[in-house]
């Protein structure tokens, strides 16, 4: 019989590199929501813990362990990327497959942090917005998680039918930025 | 403009939509029609001062916010997780 | 001309433009009002309503005469003020406002009759007869009123807009500017220097001044070395703060990209919102005009204007200058043109106490009563000790003072407050929260003191951010900004300009008062005076002076002028920018959007979505042939149709059913698992929000679908419902619209078709109608719902979103060797109004559930959202518009969505409206145009004819008033 073939959010678009700046897409292997129900937090957070090797994180914030991560991404929601959530969790909360919802980027350079301010009103100055530290909010028009993994790294997670609009907006702002060298 | 929010901090208004006055947090009680209903869903005090008013960070944490504010100064005085107040005042 | 060694500029970087198609060559560094007038160009506008001949009046952003156009073709730019366009190789610059060359402008000839065209003329002259008004009177008018123009066509160049945050926000960089910052950065805080100019420096750079005993611009030089020493401080050059705004917002235009002929990716311009915990304005002062008789001569500028030609461009700007002034600060002028070798001809004093600072004619307690030259100054009459002098100049420096450049402290309604002393307005205090006012802008006019208070305001924010404040030596500097005596007016013979670009002289200021607009608003709009791009920097003050000694009153009592944002013009381009073209929304594309344009389908919007509206088959020449041919076969074999566009929002948690019993106004705690369940969801107003399926898959598990367009508005109204209404319902909400890429196979060989897919088959018992559940597909697992949108034995197939490509693909294979294939919106559009299945066409937020027939579907047995608002009166009964399904029965067979509905034998007008049709499709199995609509009393007017209009469109026909159900309408295919 046929196999389906599978296909990634921004299949045949990137990767991109611009004046030292690249966008890469990233394939997670999987992405589950977890909501703690009424009161269950602390219990979820300590089997997440005991599963994965990370606790459920406080907002704005992310844990990792072992290339997996849980990044909070809302109001009582955590997303645990990379590695799949045992069903046991479900005790404790709404456990909710995201795997193929979200278009997961790499942006990655020096000066990354002037890209996004093309794009996002959140303040990603390094002192302010430090490595794990994650956020909520607009890529564009485009409700986005934005995350820094590194000294010049970050990664954007935007809903997988906006993937070409984003890299569209990053790709401008990536030209606008490296256009300004003729400034100097 | 720019909110506190109490889960993702300060943030600018662009993330944000109002919905109007934290009335209508307070549903009357009863299932017929009656002037509670019509005050509920319809009327609503102008103030020039400090008011409360609801407001969604659907760009953001998507919480249902109460933000205590002054219309004459802009300032804003207090915001709070709805789902909080509502615990609170039930 | 040009003086050797002074100035700024490259004179090893010799750089050519064009003006009015000649050639002209300046310097790096020159701006276009620099190069041209060291070209000995002086004349460079006409003005806006009596095209007098006008040259340039000031250096900076405030300038009213010198607005020109830059470039050519579709980016062609007006009103840019020639003394902020930087020039460089290949500039192509105009003038504008004028009709043949700028030297004989032919509309000159308004400034004969300037009796005429004085304040309220438009509105007394042109009231009647009244029809002239829009076909003659305002085109003409418009004609010759406008400044620049623009190419009518869209602008290719690239904006950019962006966000920048800092602790602190330093406005100017200016003596004060630069201590302030220095303060700042030193006492911890990350600060953004945003500078007009592309120097940093401000007056510093336009005096021949000291600080510290080491010249202004050198000075400058350290300090920005020491601010960059810190790596806490952003320099923003050519950077305007434009407006204040709430809780430390700030508007900056950067002109990024005018200033050379940069590479196609780089930005013009860029809006930047800046976030800033604590700002520091350090904007300085303008210097005002007076108002003299004949003072807009080309010549005729500011003495500050004048000093900073000499010192940042090596320009001066006359061979024998004159000045005119009524204050000590001005004599500079006179003092550092000597010094650069250039005559003046005379200072003219208007204070008899003035004394000459050096070896120059003054002429102390004198006046300049009347001016000479066409389209040059030529000479200047005064009146000194009771006679009349002339004097022979080509360059008139005038100075009336200073007005500190408050404008951003009004943003927020700030008033600001007149202060005596320096005959000038102030902020008022804490005008704008957070915004600290140093220097100039206060009114401090000294170096020394501007040094200081920038010292003063970066500890004052410093502070108020529990911050610690830096030990700081304040420089010294000049610490006397001399004696001055304001001087608004000079009377005698001759118009005497306030608002040199809306062409605002004293006598129509006087003519407003006259006429009873005493108020300072009044008398704004009806002289129009500060209405033009300079927004009034130069004449606001001058004419409420004039304003106040025509109503015999003071300053203060007349009134304060305020400004509104933006403090300078922002092009609409920078306000736009990323929201052209495609920035305008994010576009959506569902999985199956490539395979959908492979097969030629055109997209159509819904929502962000683009969804494919028909799939052309080779012969088909209109989207109808394609149409009724989907519709046939699915109806006759199976139709795929991608539906992954719904909402899907999953509900999950103990008190899940409750929850939606809350939301929808039917019953959903009671659905069995595996089963689905259709659902009306009410506003509180009673009205239908939105309707769609729910399927329970676990106890506490479901998934809600929503239209396409409604899904987050539908998002919103749970998460406030959940948070603000029931918090108290363990209940989570999750949009899995993304996650899932869903099919639509209907038709009587859907099941065929997927059982040759599906791992394990189905039939009607093991999948009834309204079923669903867990399957596996191709050894993929997914979801699989029994439901129908078109009327059809019908299913829905959901995968992960990775696999949407290839299953669509697959489905379509197998679809298209069973006679079917691919349908597009249009397609289920018909198949959905033959069932009559509504959509928001149709439940368009003024419709109830009894408009539907649904009333029954509000739940008796328990309490949600919108229930009460439903029992209101006049939401019910016979008075309403209510479904039904409408055919055509008269000569014309078309029927139209949006016509309005009448009594066979009513005029077609509102008071006869019995309602309306919110959908049409043809039908291609039943042969005609069927409708769906709302009529008054409809269900109890089956078989009726009545008359459809539709005014816009011009059709008028009869209708039957039908059921609304066309198809199957015992619901056996669905079912069977």
């Amino acid at each position: 019989m046929v196999k389906l073939v599978e296909k990634t959010p921004a299949e045949g678009l990137l990767p991109l590199e611009i004046n030292g700046i690249s966008l890469t897409e990233l394939v997670p292997a999987a992405i589950t929501s977890l909501m703690p129900f009424d009161g269950q937090e602390a219990a979820a957070s300590a089997l997440l813990s005991s599963l994965l090797g990370m606790e459920c994180p406080h907002p704005n914030r992310s844990t990792g362990r072992d290339g997996a991560r849980a990044v909070w991404v809302g109001r009582g929601q955590i997303f645990v990327v990379g590695k799949a959530v045992d069903a046991s969790v479900a005790r404790h909360a709404a456990l909710t497959d995201q795997s193929d919802a979200w278009a997961v980027f790499s942006l990655q350079g020096h000066g990354v942090e002037d890209v996004l301010a093309r794009l996002t009103p959140l303040d990603l100055n390094r002192a302010v917005f430090k490595r794990g530290h994650a956020a909520r909010s607009l890529l564009g028009h485009m409700s986005a998680v934005i995350l820094r993994t590194g000294e010049n790294t970050f990664e954007i997670m935007v809903f997988r039918s906006m993937a070409r609009t984003a890299v569209h907006e990053l790709e401008t702002a990536m030209r606008a930025v490296a256009a300004r060298d003729a400034l100097r | 403009m720019r909110i506190r929010c109490p889960l993702c901090g300060d943030r600018d208004s662009r993330e944000f939509t109002c919905m109007g006055h934290e009335t209508y947090m307070h549903r009357p009680a009863g299932e017929g029609w009656g002037p509670a209903w019509d005050s509920y869903l319809h009327l609503r005090d102008n103030p020039a001062g400090v008011t409360r008013d609801l407001w969604y960070h659907g760009a953001g944490c998507t919480a249902w916010l109460l933000v205590e504010r002054d219309t004459t100064t802009h300032d804003i005085l207090r915001v709070e997780l709805a789902s909080d107040a509502k615990r609170g005042n039930a | 001309m040009r003086i050797e060694s002074k100035g700024r500029i490259d004179a090893d970087q010799p750089i050519s433009f064009n003006f009015d198609g000649h050639g002209y060559t300046g310097f790096k560094g020159d701006t276009l009002a620099s190069a041209l007038l060291a070209s000995g160009v002086k004349l460079m506008g006409r003005s806006f309503k009596y095209h007098r001949p006008r040259g340039v009046l000031t250096a900076g952003s405030e300038e009213p005469n010198a607005l020109v156009e830059i470039g050519r073709g579709a980016a062609q730019v007006p009103n840019v003020r020639a003394t902020m366009q930087e020039i460089y190789d290949g500039l192509e610059a105009c003038s504008q406002n004028r009709m043949g060359p700028l030297a004989h402008d032919l509309l000159s000839v308004n400034d004969l009759f300037p009796n005429f065209l004085s304040a309220g003329f438009y509105y007394k002259t042109f009231m009647w007869p009244r029809a002239f008004w829009e076909k003659l009177y305002e085109p003409l008018i418009r004609r010759a009123a406008g400044l620049g123009s623009l190419s009518g066509r869209d602008n290719p160049d690239p904006y950019e807009k962006a966000f920048a945050h800092c602790d602190i926000l330093v406005i100017g960089s200016g003596p004060t500017g630069l201590m302030a910052a220095l303060t700042a950065a030193l006492g911890g805080a990350d600060v953004i220097v945003a500078e007009e100019s592309a120097d940093f420096g401000g007056r510093l750079l336009s005096e021949a001044e000291d600080i510290d005993g080491q010249p202004g611009a050198d000075w400058v030089a350290d300090m920005l070395d020491a601010l960059r020493d810190t790596g806490r401080v952003r320099l923003m050059p050519r950077t305007t703060v434009t407006g204040a705004y709430d809780q430390g917002t700030y508007g900056a235009l950067e002109r990024v990209g005018l200033h050379l002929d940069g590479p196609a990716d780089l930005p013009k311009e860029c809006f930047w919102r800046i976030n800033a915990r604590q700002a520091v304005l350090a904007a300085g002062a303008l210097e005002r005009p007076i108002a003299f008789p004949m003072n807009d001569r080309p010549g005729i500028m500011m003495a500050s204007a004048v000093r900073s030609y000499l010192h940042r461009y090596g320009v001066a700007a006359g061979r024998k200058v004159t000045l005119f002034a009524s204050n000590d600060d001005a004599h500079r002028t006179a003092l550092d043109l000597i010094a650069s070798g250039i005559e003046i001809a005379g200072v003219v004093d208007s204070r008899p106490e003035a004394r000459a600072r050096g070896d120059y004619p003054l002429f102390a307690g004198a006046q300049v009563i009347t001016t000479k030259g066409r389209k040059a100054l030529s000479e200047i009459t005064i009146r000194h000790n009771g006679s009349d002098r002339k004097i022979a100049t080509d360059c008139l420096a005038m100075s009336g003072g200073w007005n500190p450049t408050l404008h951003l402290t009004c943003h927020m309604n700030g008033r600001p407050v007149w202060r005596e002393d320096i005959a000038g307005f102030v902020p008022a205090e804490d005008a704008v929260p957070g915004l600290i006012p140093a220097g100039a802008c206060q009114g401090t006019y000294s170096t020394a003191g501007c040094l200081a208070e920038g010292v003063a305001a970066a500890k004052k924010a410093l502070s108020a951010m529990g911050g610690n404040t830096p030990k700081i030596e304040v420089p010294i500097a000049r610490d006397s900004a001399g004696g001055s005596k304001p001087l608004w007016l000079v009377t005698g013979k001759g118009r005497a300009w306030l608002d040199f670009a809306n062409d605002v002289t004293s006598k129509d200021i006087k003519l407003a008062a006259q006429e009873a607009f005493a108020s300072v608003e009044h008398m704004k709009r009806y002289t129009t005076q500060g209405m033009a791009p300079d927004q009034g920097k130069n004449s606001n003050i001058g004419a409420l002076a004039i304003l106040a000694d025509a109503t015999g009153r003071a300053i203060p009592e007349t009134g304060t002028t305020t400004y509104r944002p933006p403090y300078v013009p922002v092009s609409i381009a920078a306000f736009g920018a990323g929201a052209q073209g495609k920035g305008f929304a994010p576009e959506r594309l569902t999985t199956s959007h490539e395979a959908s344009r492979e097969r030629g389908a055109p997209m159509i919007e819904a929502g962000l979505w683009y969804r494919p509206s028909y799939f052309p088959r080779p012969g088909e020449t209109t989207w109808r042939q394609s149409c009724d041919r989907e519709v046939l076969m699915t109806r006759n074999a199976v139709g795929v149709c991608d539906v992954s566009t719904l909402g899907k929002i999953d509900i999950q948690g103990p008190d899940a059913g409750v929850f939606l019993d809350v939301v929808y106004a039917n019953l959903f705690s009671t659905l069995q698992v595996g089963r689905v369940r259709y659902g009306l969801m009410l506003r509180e107003d009673g009205h239908i929000m939105d309707d769609g399926t729910t399927a329970r898959l676990g106890d506490n598990h479901y998934v809600m679908t929503t239209t396409t367009a409604a899904a987050g508005e539908v998002m919103k109204h749970l998460d406030f419902v959940q948070q603000c209404l029931r918090p108290d319902l363990n209940v989570r909400c999750i949009s899995v619209t993304e996650q899932w890429a869903q099919f639509a196979v209907a038709g009587p060989r859907s099941r065929e078709l997927l059982n040759g897919l599906l791992d394990r088959q189905i039939d009607s018992e093991s999948f009834p109608f309204m079923a669903c559940g867990a399957v596996s597909l191709m050894g993929v697992s997914g979801r699989l719902f029994r439901i129908s949108f078109s009327g059809e034995h019908a299913y829905e197939i959901a995968v992960p979103s990775r696999y949407g490509d290839a299953l669509f693909r697959q489905l379509l294979t197998q679809a298209e060797t069973m006679g079917g294939g691919a349908y597009g919106m249009e397609a289920l559009n018909v198949m959905r109004i033959e069932k009559g299945f509504v959509t928001h066409s149709d439940i368009d937020g003024r419709v109830v559930p009894f408009d539907i027939g649904m009333a029954r579907m509000v739940s008796a047995k328990k309490m949600c959202i919108g229930k009460p608002a439903t029992t209101r009166e006049g939401l019910k009964g016979a008075e309403r518009q209510q479904l039904v399904g409408l055919k055509p029965v008269g000569a014309v067979k078309e029927l139209t969505a949006g016509a309005h509905l009448f009594e066979a034998d009513a005029a077609p007008v509102r008071v006869n409206d019995l309602g309306h049709i919110s959908s049409v499709a043809f039908s291609p199995e039943l042969g005609h145009f069927i409708g769906l609509g709302f009529l008054k009393d409809g269900p109890n007017r089956v078989g009726e004819v009545v008359k459809m209009v539709d005014h816009l469109r011009k059709v008028e026909t009869r209708v039957e008033v039908c059921p609304p159900v066309f198809h199957d309408p015992e619901g056996e295919k669905l079912r069977g």
